[in-house]
């Protein structure tokens, strides 16, 4: 009798745990997504910026050594400030453009957190945190569009 | 000076802002600011892009492991950085009316009263008991953090959400003027009109800050004041530096030897700051 309990038993204790840890995932879920969201994209940024730095200087050997070429780097001067530029910069490998990508990425990272966040509450339902965030998210874009209307 | 020893004096002085800035829990704009312009001779528009990039890092990488801990209020921030993105915006733009000159006055000044907040968070403050809220209620923004110290979760609620509100409105105009994180500013509005644990006001601040920097970050963007050739260098130094103070430096330092003389530091560079926007 009791050889033929335990089994059922112990299917049952798995059961509430395998419950048990199903609730607390879910319930992790939203921390853990916005937190890997910010310690990748951070990364990805960082790597992209390194990169470049290094291509700008394999490209440049007179960097090295010439100091008047700092001047040039220093002095108030056009960088690329539309979308499109950057692209075709990185595509023609300018090292540059490679660290104008990783800092576009660092850029991006809180908006694409409050765009989780969105999809977070509209999961649970919220409706009102859903409106703040769509607030949020709309002066993320303005900045973005009215700078470049500037 | 070669384009080469440039990118590496400053990368080696933003790794030293942002492992000072992780210990006084500041973002390291505020030191940044300073060396790069009176140091090096950058121009202060191209320093504060700079700036305002690494403050994204840093922002984004200690929120990810406060969020993480659940140590910041995702629902304060949320509700907050209404305000605060709407303040960054206006100051984005102001920067661009008020020119070179003016940011020197604003920087100052800010510089100054930030020594103070700090000379004043030196001491204790008394405990009342938290007045009820309506709207606080309605928007569900009370919660609670587990202390390690205390062993056990500490539940707090939260009061006067719209004069934080106002608040956060001015910390981000300032950060938008002047490419700083502004948490000297955004953790005495938590912590002293809402009434947020200390612990929990740092944290949620620089869960906000990116957010709120990412705002201007995008006009200073389109406006061509973020240089790759300055941005890159300070970006990866200052995530280098608050990443190592963060985690091998914390804790080891005498906190109130550490502010006394940080607050002595920033008085000297406010001074300096007035005087060069006042002179020019």
């Amino acid at each position: 009798m009791s050889g033929e309990r335990e089994p059922v038993s112990r299917e049952e204790s798995s059961t509430v745990a395998a419950v048990q840890e199903e609730a607390e995932a879910v319930a992790l879920v939203p921390e853990l997504l916005i937190s890997d969201l910010l310690r990748y994209g951070v990364l990805l940024s960082l790597s992209l910026v390194t990169l470049g730095t290094l291509v700008t200087f394999l490209r440049h050997p007179d960097y090295l050594v010439s100091s008047e070429a700092l001047q040039r780097l220093t002095a108030p001067h056009p960088v690329p400030h539309g979308l499109r530029d950057v692209v075709v910069g990185a595509m023609a490998a300018r090292g540059q453009s490679f660290v104008m990508a990783g800092l576009l990425v660092m850029m991006a990272v809180p908006v694409m957190r409050v765009g989780l966040s969105l999809l977070i509450f509209r999961q649970q339902r919220d409706t009102v945190y859903v409106a703040i965030t769509t607030a949020v998210l709309a002066l993320l874009g303005l900045s973005f569009l009215l700078g470049a209307a500037e | 000076m070669t384009p080469f020893l440039f990118t590496l004096v400053v990368l080696c002085i933003s790794m030293g802002a942002g492992l000072v800035g992780s210990l006084l829990g500041i973002g390291g704009g505020l030191i940044l600011i300073p060396v790069l312009t009176l140091g090096l001779g950058v121009d202060i528009r191209y320093a504060v892009g700079a700036s305002i990039i690494s403050v994204i890092a840093t922002s984004s990488g200690a929120a990810a492991a406060y969020v993480r801990e659940r140590m910041a209020n995702m629902r304060v921030a949320m509700f907050l950085e209404l305000a605060t993105t709407a303040g960054a915006l206006s100051g984005a733009f102001l920067s661009g009316l008020v020119g070179g000159r003016g940011v020197y006055l604003v920087f100052g000044a800010v510089m100054a009263y930030s020594a103070l907040v700090m000379l004043k968070r030196m001491g204790a403050r008394e405990e009342a008991p938290v007045p009820a809220d309506a709207l606080a209620d309605r928007l569900g923004l009370h919660g609670s953090y587990w202390d390690e110290a205390l062993g056990r979760e500490v539940p707090y609620r939260v009061t006067r959400p719209v004069a934080g509100l106002g608040l956060m409105y001015v910390a981000g105009t300032v950060s938008g003027l002047l490419g700083i994180g502004s948490g000297a500013l955004k953790v005495p509005a938590m912590d002293l009109a809402m009434r947020l644990p200390l612990k929990v006001s740092t944290a949620t601040s620089n869960f906000m800050i990116g957010v709120t920097a990412a705002a201007s970050a995008g006009v200073y963007f389109a406006r061509g004041q973020i240089d790759p050739f300055i941005a890159g260098p300070v970006c990866v130094g200052v995530t280098l530096g608050a990443w190592l103070g963060s985690r091998h430096l914390m804790g080891r330092v005498n906190n109130t030897w550490l502010r006394g003389l940080f607050v002595v530091v920033l008085l000297w560079v406010a001074w300096e700051m007035l005087r060069k926007g006042w002179v020019s």
